[in-house]
């Protein structure tokens, strides 16, 4: 039998039954390899996570060194990861969501147990320029935040400036102004969204942890 | 199995005689956005091979019942099903390489390596000497990736595959890393470098 495969039927045919195949192929494959991927995302936040803790990942059994240092809790209706580090110092750490320029950006803060002084960041981006905005996922990018206040400003915050910085602020990216403003105004909204778990902390832990900390801010610098 | 000159000349020709890459000149894009590092420019390499051998071979098979009219629809619908599988396995099994490939493996679709061997060769050629010619265009573009990462990572980072090969002592002493080797313009130079050293060797077959 000759099929004549230039009719219009036959075309319309063919194409039908091809797409169908791939469409049912795909589904079949993209729901069997679901719960793997999921786990993937699963352990790359985990290690996101890690990361704004300055802890080196290299070769480490990331689930299991999560499981021990992090506790998921709900704080004033807040997710706050609480973190316990092999010294027994207290971390508290924020999932952080933003924009940059051309796209979304997030990250985590990692706080002292004084809920002020920032211990670590981690910040990626979906797509950022490489080189300029996307140097935020780098290491020097994210250690300028360490040891900064977010209470020393008039509000709960960092600032992020261009060129020479003084005291509290933190200097930006060059090049990646919008980038740098995107991460600036995606810590301070957060940190807006969470005052009612830094308020009362501020009063509670300050005390209780004064001296313990006072020697951990000297080991740090 | 007896291999032919025939079946040799598809096989070997697209590694060196007619690389795809640095002779025709197809897929420039992705080799110049994926070889700042060797292994996401190897997994690339390797996909693509992967993906050009199916392809070529299904649409092979096929190559008698597709309407004419619709043939490049057809051949689309090939490889962008091969491209999300292969996307879909790296995000289970290598999910760090897939971040670092992004959308360069869904890209792999309008790579022109696979559009220009299905219309030209798997549409009129049987199934094994396409599987054949799908595997050397693949290796042939890999191998160019992975000379361009190599030269790149180990310039512009030092390290290979991520391990540091250029000794501590030589930074100390004032060698710098080449920032230059960061940008996707110098791996256009290094192709065309590459092409020049080509060329100059293969000299009588370039008429």
């Amino acid at each position: 039998m000759k099929l004549n495969t230039n009719s219009n039927v036959y075309t319309i045919v063919y194409a039908t039954v091809i797409v169908v195949i791939v469409a049912l192929l795909l589904a079949v494959v993209s729901s069997a390899l679901k719960p793997k991927q999921a786990q993937n995302v699963e352990l790359d936040r985990k290690k996101q996570v890690l990361s704004s803790l300055n802890i080196p990942l290299k070769g480490v059994d990331i689930e299991k060194l999560y499981e021990q240092l992090i506790k998921e809790q709900e704080i004033e209706g807040k997710q706050v990861l609480v973190a316990t580090l092999e010294d027994g110092s207290v971390k508290f750490i924020i999932p952080m969501r933003g924009a940059g320029l051309w796209g979304p950006i997030w990250g985590y803060i990692a706080l002292d147990d004084d809920k002020n002084t920032i211990y670590g960041t981690y910040f990626n981006h979906e797509s950022e320029t490489p080189g300029l905005g996307g140097e935020i996922t780098t290491e020097y990018f994210q250690n300028r935040f360490v040891g900064k206040h977010i209470l020393s400003a008039d509000n709960y915050g960092v600032e992020i400036v261009k060129g020479e910085t003084a005291g509290e602020q933190v200097q930006a990216i060059s090049g990646a102004t919008i980038t740098s403003k995107g991460v600036e105004t995606m810590i301070n909204t957060t940190l807006k969204e969470y005052s009612p778990f830094l308020n009362t902390a501020n009063l509670t832990a300050q005390q209780e942890n004064d001296d313990n900390h006072n020697q951990e801010e000297e080991v740090q610098q | 199995m007896k291999i032919s000159d025939k079946t040799k000349e598809v096989l070997l020709g697209p590694l060196s005689a007619n690389n795809p890459v640095i002779v025709q000149v197809l897929g420039i894009c992705s080799a110049l956005a994926v070889t700042v590092q060797l292994k996401p420019a190897l997994v690339m390499g390797i996909a693509v091979t992967i993906i050009v051998a199916m392809s070529n071979v299904i649409i092979s098979l096929l190559r008698n019942t597709i309407p004419m009219r619709i043939r490049i629809i057809v051949q689309l619908v090939v490889v962008a099903a091969l491209v999300t599988l292969v996307s879909e396995v790296l995000k289970a099994f290598a999910y760090d390489v897939a971040m670092q490939l992004s959308v360069y493996i869904g890209l792999i679709i309008t790579n022109c390596i696979l559009m220009g061997r299905l219309e030209a060769f798997a549409m009129s050629n049987g199934v094994w000497d396409s599987f054949l010619d799908g595997l050397g265009n693949g290796l042939g573009y890999a191998i160019i990736l992975v000379i361009v990462a190599f030269f790149r990572e180990l310039l512009g980072s030092g390290t290979l595959f991520g391990l540091q090969v250029i000794p501590q002592w030589c930074y100390e002493h004032g060698y710098v890393n080449n920032g230059m080797m960061m940008m996707p313009a110098m791996a256009l130079i290094l192709v065309g470098c590459i092409i020049w050293v080509h060329r100059s060797i293969n000299k009588e077959e370039k008429k």
